[in-house]
């Protein structure tokens, strides 16, 4: 259970986060929404313990995590950072390996536990053929599937993703998120991300978050939180929403001008 | 891209046994370079001399009694210093590299073996030592040196609570710099010491005999061997400091834990060798493209590695121009710098890093 009460983080002189509250409960999948800017990298990154909150608080399992170590925090949330700085020239079993590295001591030197937690990772996200590849020679897609199993190692009950999707095609972005997916749902994960596209949202979340300028605007249900009305505001566009007119959920289209 | 094809497969070829390659490597630089001087011995000869020495093999001698005199108290301690030198130098460098994520960082970038120069120098400008034990305050005022200056470069890049790359190594460049200068000030202002100093700063060794190599070996056994130990921590940090925190590591006392040794191993090379650049640069790279990025493995293997590659720069040294020997500084460089350059062009191509 990942508890996000009152948080508020400021840059300089503005703020950044402010006075944001929300909940993951265990098997449940929160997107995060916004237009750029509007601060969800950053609430992902405070959640993280990578940047300091100026008040209110992020508590897992009661526990808050400012009272926490880093080894102690990252073996209750795990990150799946924008696939950007990946460590190019490490294998992929070394990267995913690094992945236990809060359940391991100064030495690094795997465990039983670890190599099985590994090989799991790996093969949850169908990786394992590429195993001696190194990170640089592989695809976008493939690259941010090796950062998931690295996170998936880490075996976390709370799992952050930063805008999983950019930059993969179709496929690979249907492929992510039904993993992602599977795991909150068979596995227990609470899973807080951020994500651009609102269509993947609405297939792929289980609630929705919308955040403009530093303020949660409103959480509820995709149909809930992608309006027209919302969406126009929030991101000073205009489009229209249709209904799927069998599964009920909405698409947000862009109008034309 | 031809090229690095074959690279590619010579690499796959040797990555079998890194530790037996780099080892063999070792060995026969180590026999050579006894064996190579105004006179050549036989490395046969070199191992039954050694062999000999064992107090439970007693094998008739068949060489002159020189030999035995040179290889024992002249060149034997000679090489091992050399050895360790260089072993120290390519440890603390694969390590400065990884602490930095740059390609081309070594003990020169953030100023510490300017500082550990300044403060071998100045130790060795207030008393040359003329006792075994006075040899001991060398190395100290070296590691004193070093570490002064890491700490002010530290304290000088720090920016709130962290300490960012790149204002770490402008800093470094900087107080390297005004070490440096305030050295060749006090090479200039002590005369007795002048040739000493500027054969130390050209990185040859200005005292002989078995007593540096017994002086050092202490210092280069923690130094070496906390550096091998943090190659975890040090693979980690690849990721920047944001993921290392992510993936629980304590950033702050990693790279702490890193400076320090570094800076140690860094200090103790200096300390009897002088400043002998680009090994600790070179020897990493090598290693890397070979062998791969995992700093477990590059760490030892750059240490066996670093040994190794002074080991032939100071056969090199000592045959060029024989029987005048050059100081191995000299060698590193002329052989250094293209490489550097060429590791230059590279970066912007090649993702070995």
């Amino acid at each position: 259970m990942l508890s996000i009460h009152t948080l508020t983080v400021s840059y300089n002189d503005h703020f950044a986060i402010h006075d944001v509250s929300l909940h993951v409960a265990p098997g449940e999948v929160f997107a995060l929404i916004g237009p750029n800017g509007a601060g969800k990298t950053t609430l992902i990154r405070a959640v993280s313990g990578v940047v300091q909150i100026l008040s209110g608080s992020v508590k897992s399992g009661g526990k808050d995590i400012r009272e926490l170590s880093n080894s102690e925090r990252a073996r209750l949330i795990s990150v799946v950072p924008q696939a950007r700085q990946i460590g190019g020239a490490f294998t992929v079993d070394q990267t995913v390996m690094l992945g236990r590295t809060p359940h391991m001591n100064w030495l690094g030197r795997p465990s039983e536990e670890d190599l099985i937690k590994v090989q799991w990772a790996m093969e949850k996200t169908a990786i394992h053929h590429l195993r001696d590849r190194r990170v640089a020679e592989l695809s976008g897609g493939e690259q941010q599937l090796v950062l998931l199993a690295r996170a998936l190692a880490q075996d976390t009950p709370i799992l952050l993703l930063d805008e999983p999707t950019n930059h993969l095609d179709l496929h690979h972005q249907s492929q992510l998120l039904n993993l992602v997916c599977g795991l909150a749902l068979n596995d227990r994960i609470a899973v807080l991300m951020a994500v651009h596209d609102l269509n993947l949202v609405s297939s792929f979340a289980d609630r929705v978050g919308l955040l403009v300028d530093g303020s949660l605007v409103t959480t509820g249900m995709p149909k809930e939180v992608l309006t027209e009305k919302n969406i126009n505001d929030a991101y000073n566009t205009s489009v229209q929403v249709i209904t799927h007119p069998e599964t009920g959920i909405p698409f947000v289209l862009p109008d034309r001008k | 891209m031809r090229s690095h094809d074959s690279l590619k497969q010579m690499s796959a070829k040797i990555k079998a046994g890194p530790y037996f390659v780099n080892l063999s490597l070792l060995l026969l630089a180590l026999l050579l370079s006894v064996a190579i001087g105004a006179v050549f011995i036989p490395p046969g000869t070199i191992t039954r001399i050694i062999l000999d020495q064992l107090p439970f093999l007693e094998l008739t001698p068949d060489w002159p009694d020189s030999f035995r005199v040179i290889v024992l108290s002249v060149r034997l301690p000679h090489v091992v210093l050399v050895a360790l030198t260089g072993a120290a130098l390519g440890g603390s460098g694969a390590a400065f590299q990884g602490l930095f994520r740059n390609p081309l960082a070594d003990p020169y970038l953030i100023g510490v073996a300017s500082g550990a120069g300044l403060g071998a120098v100045f130790t060795m400008a207030i008393h040359w030592p003329e006792t075994f034990f006075g040899l001991y305050v060398i190395p100290i005022g070296a590691f004193v040196g070093a570490l002064a200056t890491v700490m002010i470069v530290y304290s000088l890049a720090r920016v709130g609570k962290t300490v960012p790359l790149t204002t770490l190594i402008l800093a470094g460049i900087a107080v390297g710099s005004f070490t440096s200068a305030m050295t060749s000030f006090l090479m200039l202002r002590s005369d007795a010491q002048i040739h000493r100093a500027i054969s130390f700063l050209l990185g040859g060794s200005p005292v002989t005999g078995w007593e540096p190599v017994l002086v050092v070996l202490p210092y280069m056994a923690i130094g070496i061997g906390l550096l091998s130990l943090s190659g975890h921590v040090l693979n980690v940090l690849q990721y920047g400091e944001e993921q290392a925190k992510q993936l629980g590591l304590s950033v702050e006392r990693a790279k702490m834990f890193v400076i320090i040794t570094a800076s140690l191993t860094t200090a103790v090379a200096v300390s009897f060798s002088g400043v002998i650049g680009f090994i600790g640069l070179i020897v990493p790279h090598l290693v890397r493209i070979i062998w791969g990025a995992d700093y477990k493995r590059l760490i030892p293997l750059a240490t066996i590695g670093g040994a190794s590659i002074l080991l032939i720069a100071d056969m090199l040294a000592r045959i060029l121009l024989a029987p005048q020997s050059l100081p191995v500084g000299i060698v590193t460089a002329l052989a250094g710098a293209p490489f550097f350059l060429w590791i230059l062009r590279r970066a912007k191509t090649e993702v070995f890093w």
